[in-house]
């Protein structure tokens, strides 16, 4: 029977300084098949996969890849033998064209050594017709949009006709009528038995696309189970070690006055004509799908962007936002939702991450009052449960889910009567969520204004006091929480108005 | 300094404290000072000469050039740029500061008819205020035009030597009176002054950089320009005054190198916006912003100097110090844990 697995990790141990990452786990993947490898950040499930690539050499164990035993001591080895991963993180080579990344570090070249670009080209085309792909292969990676350079990517991994692909997070970045073509591509891989480990936080994808389904906690292998004989709950159970009954933790607050309201609000090729009223101690979900210019219209809001026409008003007078520091100076936040890009300053302690934008607090004299900024940002680490081993610590080196505390910890610092918290739950980890969730519940109860943006529907229907919803620029719809609908609301994000 | 240091020290130390992550880190916070006290050991054993009080006090004289640019590129480098103009700019500074510090009677002087009466203020002053200026333009020129640090102080650099040349018609200002040349050349409680202006300059530097706001901005903005604007900071009014202050320190440099050889030459300072540099990478600035320290610029300040300075004892030839040097730049760098992070 073994010789159905395509692949089997076991005792996989791998040690770093203090901690033990991963903790003689296991994972068997059977031939042709999507084994989805689940867990909360930080489980160890990218620490294995980076074990499998080569990336990482681990402190003991085996690896069997095609009944055969392997050591993988680089990621082109990994390749040679038919492993390939689409990246969480994607990292394409923005001046190079569409068809120069996919055969980055094995460009056919002609009989004088040099790169055969038309037969490159061809390649690609190729490829793409095969997997139904419309994307012109001399465009540069630059201009392409956020889905089709992770489309790209996925078509690169799938390009190197590998028996194992490996998926981190593959729908990230990509609409639901992506994820529908990308798992038909999935299905269509399934048939020419190449295997599928695929990792991702959407429960949904979970159930629709995989057969097993592998939990890690805490560096150690929880269970694999059949796909069909577990349900949402029981897997969220597995994952946390705990069972949840309730996975939103919204709750009722008072709504008050209107803080904020936008009128008419239009930036040519972004948006257009957006008004809404925003009411103390509530929750605006904005929904819409990647693209639909959400990110864009709050910009404008902050003073990141311009807008080209329209009115604000925060408390019945007309604001003109010029900059962040105006929005601040007005009681604004904004969390944004590329946390990497624009939101963590890696190098910076957690400490000066956490003031950077309150600094004028701790002002005394000329100089800063230093123990006020430590007890203050103690109590904030404490208040919002950031882990991390002490207040010096490198902001890149905490999780995902604390990194998003220490950065909603930045804007509570401030003091804001409207935040505005852009995908404020995009990957990180199922715990997390729920606290920055019960945040929210809070600061909603507390008399602040927020403005939830997310991609996830649950989210959305499970936070909002109210919905907008976006499609290309446009508002197409408004729903109270208690006409909250989920396909109603797909069908104002589609533009299927009818 | 506490911020970017301590935590890699304490990262290591917070979870086990065996023996082996300890010496790990500490070699990782102090690697550099112990690379200093290697080449300061290497030096006295192999010349009788370095370690005399008279010998090394000079070396810190000599680094008190390096150590001000060093300063002011350390910052700089710390918010993702570079500023290459400060050698050109110390030749700007030397020049003009001098021609206001001419002593009376000196028939070549370039204001004959203010030689000698104006007060050592003067040209103090005259010198860091063209520093200043320059890097008030360096400044202005990136935050405005958007162009890159590496471009713009690169025209400075050109820019403010063809000006020292222009102003000093390619000669040295020379014949400068005693009060100017105590600057350079004159000692407090046995203390050589320059050591004491670097060191002034480096606390008040060191202070600015922990315990203002200005100071912990700098750090935001080499850590992430983009989110820094969005928590609302105005990077370009900061910019500008980050290369101001830069500017400000070649211009008390320049003033300093003058006075200690009693002439402002328009060549003075070539080539040490470079050493300057290397100062600060040795000491343990990241190009990639975000990190940097000015202890640690201080010590890489030092190492450079005492390595022109022993190589000197020792009698070996310039062409090879430059190799030398060189290569201990690569090495030093190399050894430096952190860099590998």
């Amino acid at each position: 029977m073994e010789t159905d697995y395509i692949l089997m990790m076991e005792n996989i141990t791998k040690v770093f300084p203090g901690v033990v990452a991963l903790d003689k786990v296991k994972l068997n993947v059977r031939k042709g098949t999507v084994h989805a490898l689940m867990g909360e950040n930080g489980a160890g499930k990218s620490t294995l996969m980076k074990v499998l690539i080569g990336m990482y050499n681990p402190d003991g164990g085996t690896i069997t890849f095609n009944g055969e035993k392997v050591e993988i001591p680089n990621t082109s080895t990994a390749l040679k033998m038919g492993i390939s991963m689409i990246h969480q993180e994607l990292s394409p080579i923005p001046y190079m064209a569409v068809a120069e990344n996919i055969f980055l570090g094995r460009e056919p070249v002609n009989k004088f050594g040099l790169i055969d670009k038309k037969k490159m080209i061809a390649d690609t085309e190729k490829l793409f017709e095969r997997l139904e792909i419309n994307i012109d292969p001399k465009m540069l990676m630059k201009d392409l949009s956020i889905a089709n350079t992770q489309i790209v990517e996925i078509a690169k991994a799938i390009s190197y006709n590998s028996n194992l692909i490996i998926m981190d997070e593959p729908t990230s970045a990509i609409t639901e009528k992506e994820v529908e073509h990308l798992f038909k591509i999935i299905r269509g891989l399934k048939e020419k038995g190449v295997s599928i480990i695929y990792i991702t936080h959407k429960m949904d994808e979970v159930f629709k696309i995989s057969d097993d389904i592998t939990v890690f906690r805490d560096g150690q292998h929880i269970a694999t189970v059949p796909a069909e004989s577990i349900d949402k709950n029981g897997l969220i159970t597995m994952m946390v070690g705990r069972e949840l009954k309730q996975i939103f933790h919204k709750e009722e607050a008072e709504i008050g006055e209107v803080i904020l309201s936008v009128r008419n609000l239009s930036l040519a090729g972004k948006f257009r004509d957006i008004s809404f009223d925003l009411k103390r101690g509530e929750i605006l979900g904005v929904a819409g799908l990647m693209g639909a210019g959400r990110t864009e219209v709050m910009e404008s809001i902050f003073g990141i962007e311009g807008y080209d026409s329209g009115e604000i008003y925060i408390s019945g007078e007309q604001v003109n936002i010029k900059s962040p520091k105006d929005a601040i100076r007005y009681k604004m936040a904004f969390l944004t939702e590329d946390r990497k890009k624009t939101g963590i300053m890696g190098v910076l302690s957690v400490k000066d991450n956490m003031t950077v934008a309150s600094i004028d607090k701790f002002k005394k004299g000329m100089l800063l009052d230093k123990k006020e900024i430590n007890s203050t940002c103690t109590e904030e680490k404490s208040r919002l449960g950031i882990k991390t081993p002490h207040l010096n610590q490198f902001i890149k080196l905490l999780s995902g889910g604390n990194q998003q505390k220490v950065l909603v910890s930045r804007w509570l610092l401030t003091t804001p009567d409207i935040l505005i918290l852009d995908e404020p739950t995009r990957g990180i980890d199922v715990g997390a969520k729920a606290e920055i969730h019960k945040l929210m519940s809070k600061l909603a109860q507390e008399g602040k204004a927020i403005i939830m943006i997310s991609s996830e529907m649950p989210e959305v229907l499970g936070m909002s006091d109210r919905v907008i919803v976006m499609h290309e620029g446009r508002m197409t719809g408004e729903f109270l929480r208690e006409d909250l609908d989920q396909e109603k609301i797909m069908k104002c994000a589609t533009g299927n108005l009818n | 300094m506490e911020i970017n240091n301590e935590k890699q020290l304490n990262e290591n130390i917070d979870g086990k404290t065996d023996f082996k992550s300890v010496s790990k880190a500490f070699a990782r916070k102090y690697g550099i000072v112990l690379i200093l006290l290697g080449l300061f050991i290497l030096m006295s054993v192999l010349s009788p000469a370095f370690l005399k009080t008279r010998n090394l006090l000079n070396v810190v004289r000599q680094i008190s050039v390096i150590g001000l640019i060093g300063m002011g590129v350390t910052i700089v480098i710390i918010t993702t740029g570079i500023d290459l103009s400060s050698g050109s700019v110390i030749a700007l500074s030397a020049v003009i500061a001098s021609s206001f510090a001419q002593k009376a009677g000196w028939e070549a002087a370039m204001y004959p008819g203010l030689a000698g009466k104006l007060p050592v203020i003067v040209p103090l002053l005259a010198g860091i205020l063209v520093g200043v200026l320059c890097g008030f333009l360096n400044g202005w020129t990136i935050a405005k035009f958007k162009i890159p640090p590496f471009i713009a102080t690169l025209g400075m650099m050109t820019i403010a030597r063809g000006f020292a040349l222009l102003y000093s018609d390619g000669r040295p200002v020379s014949s400068l009176t005693d009060s100017y040349n105590f600057i350079g050349q004159g000692e407090l409680l046995g203390i050589p002054f320059p050591i004491i202006i670097l060191i002034a300059m480096a606390v008040i530097t060191h202070i600015m950089l922990n315990n203002t706001k200005f100071g912990r901005h700098i750090y935001a903005i080499g850590g992430n320009e983009q989110a820094a604007k969005i928590s609302g900071l105005d990077v370009g009014k900061m910019l500008i005054l980050i290369y101001t202050y830069a500017g400000l320190l070649s211009g008390l440099a320049g003033v300093v190198l003058s006075s200690r050889i009693s002439s402002g030459q328009p060549g003075l300072g070539t080539g040490y916006e470079l050493d300057a540099i290397a100062s600060a990478v040795i000491g343990g600035t990241s190009f990639s912003g975000g990190i940097g320290t000015i202890w640690g610029t201080m010590v890489g300040a030092l190492i450079i100097g005492i390595l022109n300075n022993g190589l000197d004892l020792l009698n070996v030839s310039a062409y090879w110090q430059q190799i030398v040097k060189g290569l201990i730049i690569v090495v030093a760098i190399i050894l430096d844990e952190r860099k590998n992070r």
